[in-house]
């Protein structure tokens, strides 16, 4: 084979590889050391170095072969020699030309020259100085060709664009880290406000303080047992401490009667889940269906609910949720007319309004978290936190949950298979 | 005379089995090491390290550490095998004058042995082969090495 078709092989060989190479999203210190090995190996090169410029005169070398690894930290570029590089356009500049202009050259030519450096190539990408390329005589010990300064160009081009594209790239996946941040900082500025409005409705009266915010969290519990994704957990949690942003409509005397309230003065009371979905609707939530979960925490699996009278199918789950946890807050709290109810009264009023009241599959899920609490098998208690020190009787509770669980359980059961 | 004394053992291991071998008066002995999967063994301080079917970035990476390690255990001369090699690639090319580079600084000598003939062509075009002498298998390549004085060779 001719020497001529053979070096030509060769180039090709190396040209394809580096484009491969520089396509490579993977290891940036790797690609650019594999794509100076291309550039060193084309030629035969016997000493090489891949220098990226920073953001102010400090050059960072990515790779080098051959050299002393001091000779990259004792180099340094100012504004003025970029901006010269930027004229050169990727053009090989000679160490050895000492009637050359270019004072970055002139600055290092010493060093470059004790190390054996030939040549400069700028790497200019979108009119920016990206680094340079320095590379050591051939080791045939022959000048440069004209052919040669071609290949070099293509090839220092090659690396340019893959050391662009990479910061490029680097720079975008911050901007995302940054939006994905700043969305997270939204986001919680959101619940806080949401829990600061959750609080003003409770404040509104002055006996159910707190119970917003315990609505959400019980809600929260249950959806995660359900095996909701974190998401919709946050979603529902908001929706618990939203669910009675209604309220706000209603006469406070209403909401404070320290007596069982008249029928007319009930009428009054019972608006407030569909003015919460009056008032939320408008607001661009980030979680789905809010307003809904406020509009119908009323509602009951019988039909005998309100606002709309909905029945089991028709209520939306995380709706079924918010209804359970504000009922079992309502019973466990004192109430300006009755004391709150006994723990053991709660669980047979659970068991009695399964199917009824409440979805089944709703309330086996709180009786599992409340379970896993009473037991010790879930890390935190915070159902029991918020009912308080000796409500539950840690004896008798695991019983009453058990059972509850194993009940409505066959009862499921029970109801699938007549369904079938 | 020696007799060669086949060992696979890993490169952590080497230096201490190398170390006994002194202390006993076997320096001769031929051991031969597997490191990754770069096939070498030493003759005296010569290392002989085997070339793989297609020199590129793996392969020659592999290859340059080994001989890095074999100079930085005492080897004064450096035999690299090209039986099995088919193909080199420009890495493989830069990889080959690095591990010139580093024999030189250590005033090792370098020879390559072996070669096919396209790959002779390919070097001899690079100019390569004014930095390492060629010859024709192992046995010549470490007849050549014999008596080498590692103070006496200057590139």
């Amino acid at each position: 084979m001719e020497p001529s078709t053979q070096k030509l092989i060769h180039t090709f060989g190396a040209l394809a590889d580096l484009g491969q190479e520089v396509a490579n999203t993977g290891d940036f210190a790797a690609m650019v050391r594999t794509s100076m090995h291309l550039l060193l190996g084309t030629l035969a090169l016997r000493r090489g170095a891949v220098v990226e410029c920073g953001h102010s005169d400090s050059l960072q070398c990515v790779a080098i072969w051959g050299l002393d690894d001091a000779v990259a930290k004792e180099l340094s570029i100012d504004e003025t020699e970029r901006a010269a590089f930027l004229i050169e356009d990727n053009c090989a500049l000679s160490v050895k030309d000492i009637e050359g202009s270019n004072s970055f050259i002139k600055r290092h030519r010493d060093r470059l020259t004790e190390e054996g450096i030939e040549l400069v190539i700028p790497m200019i990408v979108r009119n920016e100085t990206t680094g340079f390329v320095l590379l050591g005589g051939k080791a045939s010990g022959e000048g440069f060709s004209p052919e040669d300064f071609d290949t070099i160009h293509a090839m220092v081009r090659h690396i340019g664009v893959g050391i662009h594209t990479h910061r490029l790239m680097e720079q975008l996946a911050q901007r995302a880290e940054e939006n994905l941040r700043l969305y997270q900082d939204l986001r919680a500025i959101y619940r806080d406000t949401v829990k600061a409005f959750a609080a003003a409705i409770d404040i509104k009266d002055k006996y159910t303080q707190g119970h917003s915010e315990r609505v959400g969290r019980y809600s929260e519990i249950i959806a995660r047992e359900l095996g909701w994704s974190e998401e919709e957990v946050e979603g529902i949690q908001i929706a618990g401490y939203l669910h009675d942003v209604g309220k706000l409509i209603v006469e406070r005397d209403i909401i404070n009667a320290p007596y069982q309230i008249d029928a007319k003065q009930s009428s009054e009371l019972n608006r407030h889940p569909a003015a919460g979905y009056e008032i939320l609707r408008p607001i661009n939530h980030p979680y789905a269906d809010i307003p809904l979960m406020a509009k119908y925490h009323h509602e009951r699996l019988d039909g005998r609910g309100y606002p709309d009278g909905l029945t089991d199918e028709q209520i939306p789950l995380g709706a079924k949720i918010v209804s359970l946890a504000d009922s079992f807050d309502a019973m466990t709290t004192d109430r300006p007319y009755r004391r709150r109810r006994s723990f053991p009264d709660v669980v047979r009023d659970l068991r009695q309004n399964s199917g009824k009241q409440f979805d089944g599959k709703v309330v086996t899920a709180f009786a599992r978290a409340m379970l896993k609490e009473v037991t010790g098998e879930a890390k935190e208690r915070r159902i029991m936190k918020m009912l308080g020190k000796g409500y539950i009787n840690p004896d008798e509770a695991p019983l009453l949950l058990k059972d509850l669980i194993d009940d409505l359980d066959s009862e499921m059961k029970v109801k699938v298979e007549s369904a079938g | 005379m020696w007799s060669p004394l086949y060992l696979k053992i890993t490169s952590k291991s080497y230096n201490v089995l190398q170390r006994s071998f002194y202390f006993q008066g076997r320096e001769d002995c031929l051991v031969e090491i597997i490191s990754g999967a770069v096939r070498s063994h030493c003759v005296g301080t010569t290392a002989v390290i085997y070339a793989s079917d297609y020199l590129n970035k793996l392969t020659g990476e592999k290859i340059e550490r080994e001989c890095r390690r074999q100079l930085d255990s005492g080897c004064r001369a450096l035999v690299i095998d090209f039986s099995d090699t088919k193909l080199v690639n420009s890495i493989g090319i830069s990889i080959l004058l690095g591990i010139i580079n580093v024999a030189e600084k250590n005033g090792a000598r370098i020879v390559f042995s072996d070669v096919n003939i396209q790959t002779i062509q390919l070097f001899e075009m690079l100019g390569l082969t004014r930095h390492v002498v060629l010859a024709k298998n192992e046995q010549e390549a470490l007849s050549n090495l014999s008596g080498f004085d590692a103070k006496t060779v200057a590139h």
